[in-house]
């Protein structure tokens, strides 16, 4: 789960990591109060989760209440690549002598804690030279150490005068990647003010979805309203799915089993609507409300279903998919690939059913060619009544 | 031969007296695995079906001389039940959880660096060795024995796969589904050094998908080490950047995991990478007919 800037950063005060005082508008008369409260010059910023806010004008400088209330209002509903903008974060401008990059990263690769800091702050860090970027791994088992904090700051290039400032800010910035279960937590950039105090100007932080049951905290921090309609949807019953922009919706069991899916319909010609792994996905419920999540995409024009039976016997899913389509009303064409247990029972049940939108289908790679056919038959009809 | 689970393995199971874990430790005991013990805090002197029931692991090793671990867990006590199976010096630990916190995983890993304990998963469907024994979920009345070693980070893309094999008369040494999750405790590189010294296996398969550089370091691995012939497929050409497919671990973060350069530098070691399961089994059947 990815936070926005000001979520990360009330985050980063409850763990002693020193940020900018600021307050969250939805407002531009929000914001205006905002500013005043906070005191002249103020800088407005967007809050969505992606880069490059102040290119697209999501960051905006006020020196009055007027320009503080102009900006909020500008930056209030603005589209920053794709993303409606619902909330502005408001803050004393600050004073900046020297940007820094600081983070802390999940390492999979090493199987440890990474920290990361340079001199070379302020811009996008895979643009800055490797030699720039100090380095030092932490065993997990072990914490952070002193030692660390000097590897760090040694080859890092940032001021002397302010060492120990930040290397108690790493500290502080890996205890809150521990307590809060984080995948990421960057700094960019960490500043440097004129007083020679450091501050986190930004905050980007990332959470294990695997460990929200112990952070209810973070989760209250979910905006429904930021994700996609259908993944909202489908987060809310359960359901691992992705959406895509293609027109062959698909679903199977397992999550390599749907990738390599998604991945033979592409070979075909044709282009994926969405992932969606039902799971064990026998029963007729757990079918409705897949194929429910996946139709809600109007652009859907056919779908593959793939099953690989193995304790989860064919028939069952083939008697679980007729069931489904007696509760809920389906007009795209569907392909059924069953293989696996009890794979031949479970073709000649959906071949004896009554229910014309069903194409039984016995390997993957017919299974594809078939749906992507009858993908582009329905775009060449050209239209469709809504599923689901 | 075959790897991790044989004719030897003494299971234990963690969580035997749940639903999932008594349904099928009870499978793998149908199967012909020795079944030996189950151990639940708190239900000691219990029993399922003739199974007893202890309440730690090591009172279950030193009463039945268990030496292999499945650990079917929820997730937020996972963590520690693989490290009490470690502790208790259980060799082969198998952990079929899903969900387990990603820093649980990563103090384990380390944890188990000084041990004497072998992890695979989490998050997987377990070994099966056909003919000798299942520990896990994996169907295995699919699976024929035969000389092909199969690992794989997808669950229902294995059963696939091996089913495709047998079909075209192929059979297994092991399979070996090592999880899909960011942190597992056995690579690809473990498993495949155990195919490597296995007498029952010829050829090797292993099935990738996006996220982390396990596939590119596996490629380097076989080409310096490897003299087996090996045949791989990935999964995931067409995920977008930045979303989890599925897997905890099948994320594609910036340009790095993704499916494309896996197979590049498999292809560059001189390991074919099929372009559908079924291309997969052909090339892996060719190749042991000679």
């Amino acid at each position: 789960m990815d936070l926005l800037e000001y979520q990360g950063k009330q985050l980063f005060a409850t763990h002693g990591v020193p940020v900018p005082e600021g307050r969250v508008a939805v407002t531009p008369q929000e914001a205006r109060e905002a500013a005043e409260a906070l005191g002249f010059p103020v800088v407005v910023k967007a809050q969505v989760q992606i880069g490059g806010r102040g290119k697209a004008g999501g960051i905006k400088v006020a020196k009055d209440a007027a320009e503080a209330e102009a900006h909020a209002e500008a930056i209030l509903g603005m589209d920053i690549r794709g993303l409606t903008v619902h909330e502005v974060w408001v803050e004393p401008a600050s004073d900046i002598a020297a940007e820094y990059y600081a983070a802390v990263v999940f390492d999979r690769s090493a199987k440890n804690i990474l920290l990361m800091l340079s001199a070379a702050g302020g811009m996008d860090i895979e643009e800055v030279a490797e030699d720039q970027i100090a380095r030092v791994h932490v065993n997990p088992l072990v914490g952070f150490a002193p030692e660390d904090g000097q590897r760090l700051t040694s080859g890092s290039g940032i001021d002397d005068d302010v060492a120990d400032q930040v290397v108690a800010m790493m500290g502080k910035l890996y205890d809150a990647f521990v307590a809060l279960d984080a995948m990421l937590v960057e700094v960019n950039p960490l500043i440097v003010t004129g007083d020679r105090n450091v501050l986190a100007l930004d905050a980007k932080v990332s959470i294990d979805d695997n460990a929200l049951f112990r952070q209810p905290d973070v989760a209250e921090m979910r905006d429904p309203s930021a994700e996609d309609p259908q993944e909202q949807m489908a987060k809310e019953r359960g359901i691992t799915y992705v959406k895509l922009d293609g027109e062959v919706g698909i679903l199977g069991n397992g999550a390599g089993l749907v990738m390599s899916t998604l991945d033979v319909v592409a070979q075909e010609g044709g282009r994926p609507a969405n992932f969606l792994d039902v799971g064990g996905g026998a029963k007729a419920e757990e079918i409705v409300q897949a194929l429910e999540v996946l139709l809600s995409d109007k652009k859907v024009r056919a779908v593959l279903f793939n099953i690989f039976g193995g304790i989860t016997r064919c028939d069952e899913v083939a008697n679980g998919i007729l069931q489904a389509l007696d509760q809920i009303d389906v007009s795209v064409p569907i392909v059924v690939r069953l293989d696996g247990t009890n794979d031949e029972e479970g073709r000649r049940i959906l071949a004896q059913a009554d229910a014309p939108q069903l194409h039984p289908a016995k390997t993957m790679i017919e299974a594809a060619q078939l749906v992507v056919e009858l993908a582009k038959d329905e775009s060449a009809v050209g239209s469709r009544q809504a599923g689901g | 031969m075959a790897i991790l689970v044989d004719k030897d393995t003494k299971l234990l199971v963690q969580g035997l007296t749940g639903r999932e874990g008594s349904f099928h430790g009870l499978r793998n005991r149908e199967y012909g695995t020795d079944l030996v013990a189950g151990v639940t805090p708190g239900k000691a002197g219990q029993d399922v079906e003739g199974v007893p029931i202890f309440d730690t692991v090591e009172a279950a090793v030193a009463e039945t001389g268990a030496n292999t671990a499945m650990v079917f867990v929820p997730p937020r006590f996972a963590a520690a039940a693989i490290t009490e199976s470690a502790d208790a010096g259980v060799g082969t630990i198998i952990c079929i959880t899903e969900g387990i916190p990603a820093q649980d995983m990563l103090r384990v890993y380390n944890y188990l660096q000084g041990t004497e304990s072998r992890l695979i998963g989490p998050n997987c469907p377990g070994v099966l060795s056909p003919g000798k024994a299942n520990v896990g979920i994996i169907p295995a009345h699919f699976f024929s024995e035969g000389s092909v070693g199969l690992l794989s980070r997808s669950g229902t893309l294995t059963y696939q796969i091996g089913n495709e094999l047998v079909q075209l008369g192929v059979g297994n040494s092991s399979i070996v589904g090592i999880g899909g999750d960011p942190v597992i405790g056995s690579s690809f590189i473990d498993v495949i050094a155990l195919f490597e010294q296995d007498d029952q296996t010829d050829l090797i398969v292993m099935v990738g998908e996006i996220g982390g550089d396990e596939e590119e370091r596996t490629a380097e691995y076989i080409d310096q080490h490897v003299t087996k012939p090996v045949i791989a497929y990935i999964a995931g050409f067409t995920a977008p950047e930045g979303k989890r497919m599925g897997h905890a671990g099948a994320i594609i973060s910036g340009s790095s995991g993704t499916a494309q350069a896996k197979a590049e530098a498999l292809e560059a070691k001189g390991v074919p990478v099929g372009r559908n399961p079924t291309e997969v089994a052909k090339l892996a059947a060719e190749k042991v007919r000679g």
